[in-house]
């Protein structure tokens, strides 16, 4: 029940979107439609899980001093490698992806994560917690993008309902970013609350 | 401290090299099957293809002669242009023998999602106003421009770019076509500085470095 506890406090109580606030820079950029949102959740959820489970193995061994940079180097080790797996095995996906993939390293959540979880914790409840925000952050996104495909151009999921010249194409732009982000981010908590 | 910081660079380091030379081949491969596929889209049907690689207004342009039983059937130009509204796009544009383009196929861009990158999608205004057309008999701007593309539809920047790489292509299909040394080539809308072209016939399959990127 406890380690449930961990997944769903991810997914709603520390919801890294829209309670903790971080990452905001991929979210805001990368959500211009529900698939690539979800790309990008999954991939960063895929990076999160390796470095949460790495850091709580590791963390007894590096220094209170050093701790930031060591974290950044296994992250960014870590991207770099499901970079160039992807680009080697599922070229497809790296190609609606690939300029998304660098951007995971200064994603605020993974070493927010690596600080006030998985260095305190051990390396299984890391992992769980890796999950769990992985996957907070991943609907989130999801829903962000869904939002935005659908008021800005007519469709979702890459299927269109032939409607996009009637739709307020400023969804899809930056300020439809924020627009949709704020008013998702007071849905939320408002649901949350109860 | 300095020692455990150095052991974590050295372990990390050493697991992306590891990486790196498990996944290299699987890449190069995977980047030349991106690059055939892009000359299948665009070209009639070939058996063989050979490359000639020139540099228009600075930038690399590649040119593929392709090659059915010894005959000509078509010529493929990986074309690229720094006017996008997200900066670099990259197409390649398949000529008949006769100038005629086939198939246009956007190989790279970052245009604004909704807006200028709808110049990927099939049937849209710039690849109609190009499609089974020959360049020559065409003004080669958008209309808002006084030529003969039709723009997407607020994507001003985006079509503009679209037509600046079609332009380019189509003075190194010229170019390369006439078989003349492309410094001597009458230019077009694009001025051509520069140029190189290696010889086209030296290496039977096309893909010469990785031009795909």
């Amino acid at each position: 029940m406890n380690k449930l506890k961990i997944i769903l406090s991810g997914i709603v109580k520390n919801n890294p979107t829209f309670v903790l606030v971080l990452g905001m820079c991929p979210t805001l950029g990368t959500t211009t439609s529900a698939e690539n949102g979800m790309g990008m959740g999954l991939a960063t959820m895929a990076v999160l899980i390796l470095s949460n489970l790495v850091i709580s193995l590791v963390k007894n061994i590096i220094p209170d001093k050093v701790r930031i940079p060591a974290f950044i180097v296994i992250i960014a080790s870590f991207v770099t490698i499901i970079q160039m797996l992807m680009q080697a095995f599922v070229p497809a996906l790296y190609a609606s992806l690939g300029v998304f993939i660098p951007l995971i390293v200064v994603n605020c959540i993974i070493l927010g994560r690596a600080e006030a979880f998985a260095s305190k914790n051990n390396a299984f409840d890391s992992m769980l917690d890796g999950i769990g925000i992985g996957l907070g952050f991943t609907l989130s996104l999801t829903v962000i993008g869904a939002v935005r495909e659908v008021l800005g151009s007519g469709a979702i999921f890459g299927y269109s309902f032939g409607i996009a010249d009637y739709m307020p194409l400023i969804f899809v732009l930056a300020p439809g970013a924020f627009l949709v982000l704020g008013y998702l981010m007071v849905l939320f908590n408002k649901l949350a609350k109860k | 401290m300095t020692a455990v910081l150095f052991g974590i660079t050295l372990v990390a380091s050493a697991g992306v090299g590891v990486v790196n030379m498990i996944t290299a081949e699987p890449i190069a491969a995977a980047k030349e099957a991106a690059t055939v596929a892009a000359l299948n889209e665009v070209l009639p049907a070939f058996d063989e293809t050979t490359n000639a690689e020139l540099t228009i207004d600075e930038l690399p342009i590649t040119v593929y002669t392709a090659t059915k039983e010894g005959v000509v059937s078509g010529y493929a130009v990986q074309t690229m242009t720094k006017q996008g509204f997200g900066g670099t796009i990259r197409m390649m544009v398949g000529f008949t023998p006769d100038g005629e383009v086939v198939n246009v196929n956007v190989l790279e861009q970052s245009e604004t999602p909704g807006l200028g990158t709808k110049m990927t999608d099939e049937g849209n205004p710039l690849i109609t106003s190009f499609k089974g057309k020959n360049p020559a008999d065409m003004k080669l701007a958008v209309k808002k421009d006084g030529g003969d593309v039709d723009a997407l539809t607020a994507a001003t920047i985006s079509s503009r770019a679209y037509v600046d790489a079609m332009n380019r292509a189509w003075t190194a299909y010229k170019n390369v076509s006439a078989g003349i040394a492309p410094a001597d080539a009458a230019t077009g809308a694009t001025a051509l500085t520069e140029a190189t072209a290696e010889s086209a016939n030296d290496e039977p399959e096309a893909q010469k470095g990785d031009r795909n990127e």
